[in-house]
Order: C-alpha cells, then structure tokens, then sequence
C-alpha cells in the first residue's frame, strides 16, 4: 500500500464504517462489534503510518492532493506532520476507547450511536489531516453533526440546553472563521495552507481565533463547557475533552500562529492573559466543583489554557511542551472521564457528597483513579510533569511571570485532584456506594488499562512526542517557515 | 400577397412543447380514462412529459455552445436558459413522483370511487406550470417574461386552490392570487416605464438604448427598474415582498409546496439574474445595491419569524426567505462568480427544498393534521429513512459540511467578497448562526424528545394506526434529492463547470 494513502484512509476508513453500519441491519452486538473492529482497524492503520513517518524528514509527508473546485483555489489536500500524527494518534485511541465504551455499556439504537461515533472518529482524524482551509473548515464542522446528536440523544435530563448552547457557541465561533476564511483565500488565491502565504491582517487573525478559543476552550468563552459535559454521556465527554478540544488548540498552532505571526505577536500578552485566566480560574471552579466530571471539565478547561500558555510562547521548548501536553491530557481526560462514567454507573450519581469509600473492596478502581489522577496532577516522572515543566520553561523565556502562574496552575491541580480522589475512593462510605457495586469488570479494564498504558508508556518516554513532533530543527523555526 | 413570417427554430422550443403537449394529454385523461387507472396514467403521462424535457434541455445545454436569442429576438437559446430547463423538470419530475400517493385528497369527505375525479387535472396544471417556468427562463423581451410568468403564476393560483374541501387550500389561492396579481401589475408598470424610456423592450435592446442615449440615470427608467425588481421580488418572495409566503406555503397541500418552493424560486432568480445583467448593465450601482438591502432584509426576517413558528411548513417557508436572500447576494454581485454561485446554490437548494416538503408530507398523511415540532416527536425513529433525509437538509439548510448547501454557501459569500461587500459576507455568516437554532429544532423535534412526549395526545387528531403507508415513490423522490444534495458536495468541479458555461451565455 502507498504511504500516502494512509492518511486518506485513515479519514474515510471510519466513515465508511459509519455507513455501512447505518445500511446493514444488524444485531445490537454485531453493530457494536463491527464499530470497534472500524476503530481498532484505525488504531492499527496508523500505527502503520507512524511507523513509515519519517521523523527526521521536514515538511508536509504522505500527502495527497486531488482538485475538488478549481476556479476558486479549493482542493481536497492531506497530509500530516509530526504534531498531527500524535493527534490523529490521540484520537483513533481514544476513539477506540469510548466506542468500546458505548459498546460495553450497551447505548440505545446502537445503529444511530455506532455510526455516528464512526462519524465523528473521520471528521476529527480530518481536522488533524486537511491541509487546504475549507477542507479544515468542512472537517471542524462536520466533527459538530455527530457531537450534537450524540449528546442531544443519549445525554443526561438537561441535554437539551447543553445542546444548544454547545452548538449555538461553537457555531459562532466558526462562522467567523469561515468569513475569515473566504477573506483568506480569495486574497491569497489559494485555500491551500501549505501554499499559503502568511497573512498580517488582524481582522483575519482575530476570525480563526475566535473559533479555537471557543473549542478549546478559553477563558472567557467557556460558557458550553460545563453543561456539555456533564450532559453527555461519559464516553462523548471523554471525546469532547479528550480530543476534540485538542482541535483549537491544534488549529491554533497549524492556522493562527504558523499563518499569522505579526497579528501573533501583536496579541500575544493578550492570549496569554486569557490563557492564565483560563487556567487559574479553571482550577480554581475545578476545586470547587461538587461532583466528579465537574472537576475533570474545568480542569479541562485550565488544562487548556496551559497549553494555549505553551503555544503562545512561541519558544521551542514552549511548542514542545504544548504538543507533548495535548497528547498526555487527552488520554487523562479520556481515562477520567470513562472512570467517572464506571463510577456513576455503579452509584448512579457522581455527586462527592453521595460518593465516598469506594477504594475499599474496589482495588482495580483505585489502582485506575489513583494512578491516572496522580499522573494528572503531574508528578514529577509522569508525561504530563514533561508537559507542563517544557510548558513553563517555555513561557518563562518570553517573561518569568508567566511561569508563575502557571506553577500555581500546577499546585492547584493537586489541590483538586486530591480531592476528587478523596472524595470518591476515601472518607467516610457515600450514602449511594452499595457493597453490591462491583470493581470495574474486565470490560471496562480492557478499555482502560491501555490507556494507562499508553500514558505510562509515555511517562517513561516523553521525548517520543517532544522530539518527534517538529522534525528535528527547532519547533520556533519551523513555525515561522509554516512548516514548509 | 404573401404573408411574412419570421423564422422559428421550433427545436429551441422543444422542452417548452413537450410539457405543453404532456399536459395537454394529461387533461385528456381526466375525461376519456376510466376512474380506477386515471391516476396512474396521467401520472405516466407527466413523468414522460419531465423525462423529455430533460433531454431536450440536456441536448439544448450540448448544442447551444453560442447562445443567441430565436424567434425574432424573444427568447434566448443559450446554457443558461438550458441549464435553467434540465433542474426545473428535474424537480417536476420528482414532484410527479410525490404526486402519485400524494395527490391533495380533494373529495376526502367523498365516496371512495370519486376521490379521484379530478386527478388528472392536477397533473396537467403541474405540466402546465412547470412549461410556463421553462419559457419564463429564457425570456428575451419583457412581453415573454410578462406573458410567461402570468402562464405559470396562472397554474400555480389553482393547484394552490385545489384542494377544495380544505379551508387553508381555498385560502392559499386566494391570497396567492391577490398578492400575485399585485406583484404581477407592479411588474407591468415597471415594464411599462422601462418600455417608455427606452422604446424597445428586448433586454440587449434596452441596455444599447441606455448606452447610446445616456439615459443611465433617466427617472423613468429608474422607477421602471425598481417596480421590476419588486415585481420580481414577488415571485421569489424576497423580503419585504414576501409577506404571502408563509400562509401560502401552509395552506397549499404539500405537494403543491414542494414544488412551489423550489421550482419557483429557479425560474425567477435565475430570469432575474438574466434580465438585471443584460438590460440594465450600466445601472448595475441601483441594482446591486437594491438586492443587495432586499437580501439584507431577506435574511433578517427570514430567519428571524422563523424562530417563532411551530408549524413545520411556516419554518420552511420563512427558511425559503432566507435562502431567497442568501441567492439574491450571488445575484447582487453581479460578476460571472456570482452567476455560477447561484447556478450552483439552486442546485443542493431544490433539492433540500422539494425534499424537505416531501417528508413533510409524508408525516401529514400519517397524521391527517398539520405538522408541527410537537407532532414531528419521535419521527425520526419511527422512520428511519425519511428521518435521516430530514436531518440531512436540515445541516444542509443550515450550511454544515453534510451537502452542497455548504458549498454553495462558500460560494455566494465568495461572490460577495470578490464584489467588495465584507459586510454582506458578515451579515451572511450572522444569519447562518440564527438559522442554526430553527434547522436544529426540527432535528430535536425530530430524535430527541422524551418518549413520553412522543406521539400525539389522545382525541386531538383521528389516528388510525397501523404501519404507515407504504410510500414507495416518495420514498425515491426523496432518496433522489438526498443524492443530489449530498452528490453536489463532492461533484462540486462538474457542477461549477456547467454553471460556468452556462453563465458565460450572459454578457458578464
């Protein structure tokens, strides 16, 4: 098989899927079993594909290129860098993960939820893949389809709101960007983000951020955060964080910054304040949120932040550290997520008042939660300690101040974290934990401990991501020839 | 004495004879065809009469490479007048499928065996119409344009009506009716003027009296052009002349809607598009500034009065506003870019249009009521097809990557852009975010109500239970529209090619 039609693959690959499963009426156990054998069969595609990267090669690798409307510069143009790999890696895990999730739990009409997980596994590896702008944009949008449904479906009592607030906020913030995006190119005669030329338009800058801020989130634009992801069903939780609010961040760092360094400069101090408000404030809800996604949401939220602190550094060792952080935090929150989703199952709440001592009799739960969450908290030796100290040296070359909100962002989260871990496995017996409520089922360990797995993986060898993402030269530099 | 006649090419007429001549046997059926095959037969008789018309007009579109006008300069043989023909039998033909098992049940309260007395006639007047909207595209002088869209205004005031044991229906085609013949006489006035100015009335006729005699500015003329641009404004209901466009849409039966909102809406924009460029170029400051505050205005009530409705209908009405104004912006611009995004933009739109109406009909006939978000709960389960159809048009509507609409979209707002108009492209995008709320409404409507809600409450409509009809045609039609509107997401480089073509018929 050609290399580069890996990438193509690994878009389409899921989305047939989707409709094939839509098409053939099967059982429920056969639709679930044939989505996870889509996604593990993605998970395989591109570990073929990492291995055939060539990390010391620069540029744009395994890319395709077919014409979808010429008279207007569009065309349908893939490819990935090292950066993108590890995210396209990130979400075919963990989208491997909470499919074999929805599976496992049993969802409702498993045709519509398996199809549309499918669905949206595509549109995310598409995101992470395109290079031409309107192939992005159609991607970043297209990942919104299956997300609306999927909470709107199968989400908790208020999914109603949090649908509509989710898509009302992140469809603004998209909508300028594809005003943005038409100014962009026609200027330019070219949607195609390899060719492009950098652009100095503020107006233009402001429009794609506008967008990222909104999915990744940031600080003031986080208003869809909280109910969306208390409503949706954990599994969409996990993706929403884990993945999907990697892709602002992603388009921060492949569109805003590569395309756009004077307006980047211009709004540094800017971005960087929004990003220390979201973490610190983050942190701060995360502490004093009372149930158990609660603090993974707003944690999500300062965890974000962090890394926006890291890419608007604009310092190597502040790229380095983003890109190697996005990863780490996608498979915590994915973990997490999924965790709080076995918990709530067994007490039907994940409220910490109702919850409590569930350590006892449970060791696997605790083994999971206590591990996840201590690698969370970024311990030192743990991938996201390498994250978050590459991230904070980063920013501490543009000024010393930064950094130092970004430690208190770090002692904060111990602070929460400790406490969602007390809450749950220690303190007195919630009134909703029942002897009868099992430790976590060899299902669910299935889905779990690879992805521990991969985060220890990661812990031991954190320098698999933050040297192989930029190919070899310095990150700064690459971002400023824009990854040619 | 010999009597001189003008040379016809007969051919350039063809699709405009095939209709006429379908819909003249059509209403031949409705008498010298036995009851209990009346439906089918005239039914027959109108997909033949579409099907030719679309060849034709696909062997119009390859040999009218160099467009010229025929008939003494009346009517345009050209891509763009054949391009105009190939989608609007292209719907009529999918309307005809809808007709077949969704003919308006006039005489519902009748005996069975005369429910289907007047059958036949229906299908003629559809023919009827759909010949008139065939000449009207490729009118050349202002008494074609006049005359032809009186023929399919005409045709469409009765199938509005002729569901005669409905109140609404009755209603529809009265007001249809009044609001028409008042659009229609603005139209005529305006003519008139442009007429008085000018002394001639063939559009390239106008635009060389213009240029030779310096009357780009003449008051006459301008009044003239601005009681067109209303006239018109009538037809594709663009706000503020849109007001008969919701009672209308929900009171004509569906199927008459469907084709309504999506047939129309090709023929005047695509005539407006023809008639603003090759008459009134060097008025082209008036004009796309007029349509551009008309799309402006369009999209603003459009999508505003949308948000409050409950009737399904009413939504896609007033979403059929909005969509007028998001064409008029390709229209406003003017430029061979804006030509080809509207050609393009008719395309996944009469799609989405015709089908979303056709599964609104499907549900009205499950329920005997009129559609509202309430009554749509649980559809989408219920079935699946037709509930993914319709969750489809409606990201399309709204603009996300699931179809053409989204290109199309791209490309209205390119247009605007290339034109020098940000704020037309903002004032696009901001619409598109309110739209999202009512599009996204029918869809939770649709999937995500609780099943409590699910279902009708007791003694408010006479369910009669059961499995639904089976709707073998409905189902192809809007199988159909789903594959175009979805195919025209990735054959986007053909369609722009034949658009392109087409719009280089005009003097851009």
């Amino acid at each position: 098989m050609n290399a580069s039609s890996l990438t193509s693959i690994l878009i389409w690959l899921p989305i047939a899927g989707a409709l094939l499963i839509w098409l053939l009426p099967l059982s429920r156990y056969a639709t679930g079993s044939l989505a996870l054998l889509f996604s593990l069969a993605e998970v395989g595609f591109w570990i073929e594909q990492a291995a055939r990267f060539d990390f010391s090669g620069s540029g744009l690798q395994m890319e395709e290129r077919a014409n979808w409307f010429g008279d207007l510069g569009v065309s349908y143009h893939v490819g990935v860098y090292g950066f993108s790999l590890w995210l396209v890696g990130l979400t075919v895990v963990a989208m491997a993960a909470c499919t074999g999730y929805g599976f496992w739990v049993g969802r409702d009409r498993p045709r519509a939820y398996f199809g549309l997980m499918l669905l949206l596994t595509g549109a995310t590896v598409g995101v992470f893949e395109a290079q031409d702008l309107l192939v992005f944009y159609a991607f970043f949008e297209a990942m919104l389809i299956p997300l609306y449904v999927l909470i709107g479906v199968w989400g908790g009592a208020r999914r109603m709101e949090a649908t509509i607030k989710f898509v009302i906020y992140t469809m603004a913030g998209s909508l300028l960007m594809l005003a943005a995006i038409i100014v962009y190119g026609l200027k330019a005669g070219t949607f195609d983000l390899v060719d492009g030329p950098a652009s100095a338009s503020r107006w233009l800058f402001l429009g794609f951020m506008f967008a990222f801020v909104i999915k990744a989130p940031l600080f003031p634009f986080h208003g869809w955060l909280p109910d969306a992801y208390r409503e949706a069903p954990p599994e969409v939780s996990a993706v929403l964080s884990g993945v999907i609010a990697k892709a602002g961040l992603y388009g921060m760092l492949r569109i805003a910054i590569a395309k756009f360094p004077d307006p980047t400069s211009f709004y540094r101090t800017t971005v960087l304040a929004l990003a220390a408000a979201a973490l610190v404030y983050g942190s701060l809800l995360a502490f004093r949120s009372r149930d158990f996604r609660g603090v993974v949401a707003y944690s999500s939220l300062a965890q974000s932040g962090l890394i926006a602190l890291g890419l608007f550094a604009g310092t190597d060792l502040g790229f380095d550290g983003a890109v190697l952080q996005m990863v780490a935090h996608g498979l915590i929150s994915t973990s997490l997520f999924l965790i709080a989703g076995a918990v709530e199952r067994r007490t039907t709440t994940g409220e910490f008042r109702l919850l409590g001592g569930m350590a006892r009799g449970r060791p696997a739960l605790a083994t999971l939660l206590m591990t996840v969450g201590v690698i969370s908290l970024a311990v030192p030796g743990s991938a996201s300690f390498a994250g978050e100290f590459l991230i904070l040296a980063g920013v501490f070359q543009r000024a010393w101040w930064w950094s130092v909100i970004g430690a208190s962002g770090i002692v904060l989260a111990a602070m929460y974290m400790l406490r969602l871990i007390s809450a749950v496995l220690h303190e007195a017996r919630g009134s909703t934990v029942v002897d009868e409520a099992l430790d976590l089922r060899p299902g669910e360990l299935a889905l779990l401990v690879p992805l521990v797995g991969v985060l220890l993986a990661l812990s031991v060898w954190p320098a698999g991501i933050s040297h192989h993402s930029f190919f070899g030269q310095s990150p700064a530099s690459a971002v400023r020839s824009q990854f040619r | 004495m010999t009597l001189h006649t003008t040379h016809i090419d007969w051919f350039g007429l063809a699709p405009v004879f095939a209709l006429i001549g379908a819909s003249f046997f059509a209403l031949l059926c409705a008498v010298l065809v036995p009851r209990a095959v009346r439906r089918i037969a005239a039914a027959s008789i109108a997909g033949a009469g579409f099907a030719a018309g679309i060849v034709l007009a696909v062997w119009l579109y390859v040999d009218s490479a160099h467009g010229h006008t025929i008939v003494s300069g009346a009517f345009y043989r050209d891509r763009w007048t054949a391009l105009g023909q190939v989608i609007l039998c292209a719907v009529g033909l999918a309307t005809t499928l809808l007709g077949v098992e969704h003919v308006p049940g006039w005489g519902r309260n009748a005996e069975p065996e005369r429910r289907d007395d007047h059958v036949a006639e229906f299908f003629a007047l559809l023919l009827a119409s759909a010949a008139g909207m065939v000449f009207f595209v490729g009118a050349a002088n202002l008494m074609v344009l006049f005359l032809s869209l009186e023929w399919f205004s005409i045709a469409l005031y009765v199938m509005c009506a002729i569901d005669y044991d409905l109140e609404g229906s009755l209603e529809a085609g009265l007001k249809y009716l009044i609001v028409g013949s008042f659009g229609a006489a603005t139209l005529l006035f305006g003519s008139a003027l442009v007429y008085g100015a000018t002394g001639t009335i063939s559009f390239a006729g106008i635009a060389g009296k213009v240029a030779a005699q310096g009357l780009t500015g003449d008051s006459f003329l301008v009044l003239g052009l601005a009681l067109i641009v209303a006239g018109l404004g009538f037809k594709m209901s663009a706000a503020p002349f849109h007001m008969w466009t919701p009672d209308v849409y929900e009171g004509a039966p569906t199927t008459v809607t469907a084709w309504m909102s999506s047939a129309t809406k090709v023929a005047a924009l695509l005539l407006t598009f023809r008639l603003m460029t090759t008459a009134f170029p060097y008025d082209e400051h008036l004009w796309s500034w007029a349509f551009a505050i008309v799309a402006t205005a369009s999209l603003a009530i459009g999508n505003l009065a949308a948000l409050v409705q409950r009737n399904v209908k009413r939504i896609l009405a007033y979403s059929s506003i909005s969509h007028a104004g998001f064409m008029l912006i390709a229209l406003s611009a003017g430029s061979a870019l804006g030509g080809r995004a509207l050609m393009y933009y008719l395309v996944p739109y009469t799609a989405m249009a015709f089908g979303s109406f056709a599964v609104v009909a499907a549900r009205e006939r499950e329920l005997g009521v009129p559609v509202t978000l309430e009554n749509l709960a649980g559809f989408g389960w219920e079935r699946p097809f037709l509930g993914v159809a319709m969750w489809f048009f409606m990201f399309g509507f709204a603009g996300l990557p699931l179809g053409g609409g989204f290109v199309g979209k791209f490309y209205v707002l390119a247009a605007a852009y290339r034109h020098g108009w940000v704020w037309l492209v903002i004032v696009g995008v901001l619409a598109t975010l309110v739209s999202l709320y009512y599009y996204l409404g029918i869809v939770r409507a649709m999937y995500m109500r609780p099943a409590e809600e699910l279902q009708v409450q007791a003694g408010s409509v006479a369910v009669s239970g059961g499995a639904p009809a089976q709707e073998t045609l409905l189902h192809l039609a809007v199988g159909a529209a789903f594959l175009v509107s979805f195919g025209s997401l990735f054959a986007v480089q053909p369609l722009i090619d034949f658009a392109q073509h087409a719009a280089s018929a005009l003097p851009l």
